[in-house]
């Protein structure tokens, strides 16, 4: 019942894992993965993406866009971020084996390649860019500003010029309210860029009064906040401390992203912010309904102390938040997805992705691991995203 | 039919002040605490005066004779579980005095007076080999049955800074207990310090949920093969959508992590049992039927009035149960865990 493309697929077997990286060059495409087509099911509904990585693809270019004090920074001191608390990735950049350009760039570095591999192969009708490169992780937040700034003239320059299927996120230093809101100000009319996109593992959670001046803009603009996986804030990745595993690491993100929703919701943001948005990418949801119920319960008995939560949590979060669907999760029974869905209670809000170039890339084909009915499959494939983004 | 007995896997016996262990301290801490003004932890997990520490009619540190007359009414068997958090305590060699001072005043003011109630072992765990020395002292009382943890630890728990606690508590054939609480000084969330009080009590959940996926993928079970554990006092209608995630994880990571050599989920359903409060359930009965269905529940759980904390009501999931289920829930599943 898995739903990963041939190269991941090809992973789970174990040995095959050890052949390929002994002598694997991770700038060269490999060769098992190059003759890797398969069958493909015919998709009946418009495909749109909601989760696609584009990176630098050297220091250069992102210095190209930089002013000069910024780019002697850059060159000097670097990116400086809340080290310690990143894991080795399964594999180099977390991508998958065929996603490198060959030429010693990063995997989502070149346009033509992302073109032929995930937007022609697949028939993409619109994706949207996620850059995480790293802007609001500074703990320079002026330096931030700049490399956010830089990241969003760069998206619009290499990538939504040149490919109108692309849109993309505004990028912005987080931790500083203020400077977040210029940016959001900067590009928050402009049709190419359709949410603001900030990393799950925040320095404080999310609901912070800290983060409001930015909610404030994106209201204005009725710009969706994108919230993805990953990142480091300083704080351990647990509430229990450090695990040792990248599987920890990557299976354990949903429990950021519940304390990032338990945080929007009581502390009040969507009663200053009644028509904000919020997009849960790449946490997976089947955490959500359970999350729900103890929110729901917590309210009935604590609710006292947060009386601006005037409603049920669980009716703030289907009102205000949308979900992507990779990397979902999967029961271990077909009927158990449906009761999932059943559950959640959201099929206006799930959105289709495919994390390219990441190793855990869903294909459009078998990402879910049950047949949907068409109106279901119409709505998460692509319909949802239109009516979210306007697109 | 009359209500079948039950066995109580959470009560809770908590130590009323600091004074009430000045008996058991030795001089040297006795001095100290006197001294220093010392007010013993200061683990603000359980409140007094929060609505979910008390229920309405009961003391948030309900003595014995509260306990006998409010809390073991048809209960055959009753597991307390003292959260005193000597955890929070830095200077470990105190925090390892006051644990067995909590131990020594849980053997003479509960367990010798009455005989329905075992006990959990209180220890030093942020100081494991101090911790096995406190399990070692009372191991073989057959009043305990359980060694106690804060769900919240420097480390989570399938660190292996741990196995000495785990080797000791399979030599007594102990279960380990993670509950609810801790104060280890980092924040409860992946993404720092939240406001507000009620933040806390719903991200504890998740808490629980990073000690699943540690103690599974750290191999904590298969080092220690006959561990097992009782998540208290953390929900579980969580626990399906984890073994989902984290069984899909290990498809694709598992060569990270060779010793773990079954799906996760599997390890999930033999070694850990939960207990039913808080039930966090859905509104919907037929969801919980679902839930229960999905993770084979009627085998994991472990009936919990978990008093004097105050949750919702838990007749919406015993409702739900046939008789064979409700055995299972209300006592079998513990006796065969608990050993009673």
């Amino acid at each position: 019942m898995t739903a990963h493309l041939d190269s991941a697929a090809t992973l789970e077997s174990g040995p095959a894992t050890k052949d390929r990286t002994n002598g694997h060059d991770a700038n060269q495409p490999s060769a098992s993965i190059q003759q890797g087509a398969r069958y493909r099911a015919p998709l009946d509904t418009a495909i749109i993406d909601t989760d696609i990585h584009i990176y630098f693809p050297t220091h250069d270019v992102l210095r190209s866009y930089l002013d000069e004090r910024w780019q002697d920074y850059h060159r000097t001191f670097g990116p400086r971020g809340f080290d310690g608390s990143h894991y080795p990735r399964a594999m180099p950049n977390a991508a998958r084996h065929d996603a490198w350009p060959g030429d010693g760039t990063p995997p989502g570095s070149n346009l033509p390649l992302l073109q032929k591999q995930l937007l022609d192969e697949w028939n993409i009708e619109i994706g949207v860019l996620n850059p995480l490169v790293g802007a609001g992780e500074q703990r320079n937040l002026a330096f931030g500003a700049a490399f956010a700034r830089a990241t969003n003239e760069w998206q619009l320059a290499e990538w939504l010029e040149p490919e109108p299927r692309l849109r993309a996120s505004i990028i912005v230093p987080w931790e500083d309210g203020q400077l977040s809101a210029a940016e959001i100000e900067r590009w928050g009319s402009h049709p190419g860029f359709v949410h603001a996109l900030l990393i799950a593992r925040t320095k404080e959670p999310l609901g912070r009064r800290k983060y409001w001046p930015m909610y404030e803009a994106a209201s204005r603009h009725d710009v969706p906040i994108a919230i993805h996986f990953g990142g480091a804030g300083g704080a351990p990745i647990t509430g229990s401390g450090y695990p040792n595993h990248y599987i920890e690491d990557h299976g354990g993100m949903p429990q950021t992203f519940q304390a990032q929703v338990i945080s929007l919701i009581f502390e009040g943001v969507f009663n200053e912010f009644p028509t904000l948005k919020f997009v849960l990418i790449e946490g997976g949801f089947a955490w959500i309904p359970p999350l729900l119920w103890r929110m729901d319960s917590a309210w009935r008995k604590l609710g006292s102390e947060v009386p601006h939560v005037t409603e049920p949590p669980s009716q703030l979060f289907r009102r205000h938040f949308w979900v992507s669907t990779q990397p979902m999760e999967e029961p271990f029974q077909p009927g158990q997805f449906r009761q999932l869905l059943g559950h959640l209670d959201m099929d206006d809000r799930l959105l289709f992705a495919t994390d390219y170039p990441h190793w855990d890339f869903d294909a459009p084909d078998r990402a879910f691991p049950v047949p949907l009915d068409k109106t279901r499959r119409r709505k998460f494939m692509a319909e949802n995203a239109r009516a979210l983004y306007k697109l | 039919m009359s209500e079948p007995s039950r066995i109580d896997c959470d009560i809770h016996n908590e130590i009323p002040t600091l004074e009430t262990l000045y008996p058991y301290l030795p001089d040297h801490w006795l001095d100290y605490c006197r001294e220093s003004a010392f007010n013993g932890p200061d683990a603000a997990d359980y409140p007094e005066t929060v609505p979910t520490s008390a229920r309405t009619d009961s003391s948030p540190k309900p003595d014995l004779a509260e306990v006998q007359s409010r809390a073991l009414e048809g209960v055959e068997i009753g597991i307390l579980n003292c959260a005193y958090r000597v955890q929070s305590v830095r200077n470990e060699d105190l925090a390892a005095s006051l644990a067995t001072a909590v131990n020594q005043w849980q053997v003479e003011h509960w367990l010798d007076k009455e005989p329905r109630l075992r006990a959990s072992i209180v220890v030093p765990s942020h100081n494991p080999p101090l911790a096995a020395r406190e399990i070692d002292r009372w191991g073989d009382n057959p009043g305990f049955v359980q060694v106690i943890l804060p769900v919240r630890a420097e480390a989570p728990y399938g660190n292996r800074r741990y196995d000495p606690i785990y080797a000791a508590a399979v030599k007594h054939d102990l279960a380990l207990g993670i509950h609810y609480g801790g104060a280890p000084g980092h924040p409860p969330t992946p993404t720092g310090w939240p406001s507000y009080f009620i933040e806390d009590y719903a991200n504890m959940a998740q808490i629980f949920q990073s000690q699943v996926i540690s103690l599974v993928c750290e191999g904590a079970f298969e080092r220690f093969p006959s561990l097992r554990v009782a998540l208290i006092e953390g929900g579980f209608t969580w626990l399906p959508s984890l073994m989902w995630r984290i069984d899909k994880e290990w498809k694709g990571l598992r060569h990270n992590t060779p010793y773990v050599r079954r799906p996760p989920s599997e390890y999930m359903r033999t070694h850990l049992r939960f207990t039913i409060q808080p039930l966090d359930a859905p509104p919907n009965p037929l969801h919980l039927a679902q839930i229960l269905d999905q993770c084979g529940a009627e085998d994991l759980l472990l009936y919990a009035s978990d008093y004097p904390h105050s949750h919702d009501d838990h007749e919406i999931l015993l409702d739900l149960l046939t008789v064979d289920q409700r055995n299972k829930i209300c006592t079998a599943n513990a006796r065969a865990f608990y050993r009673l």
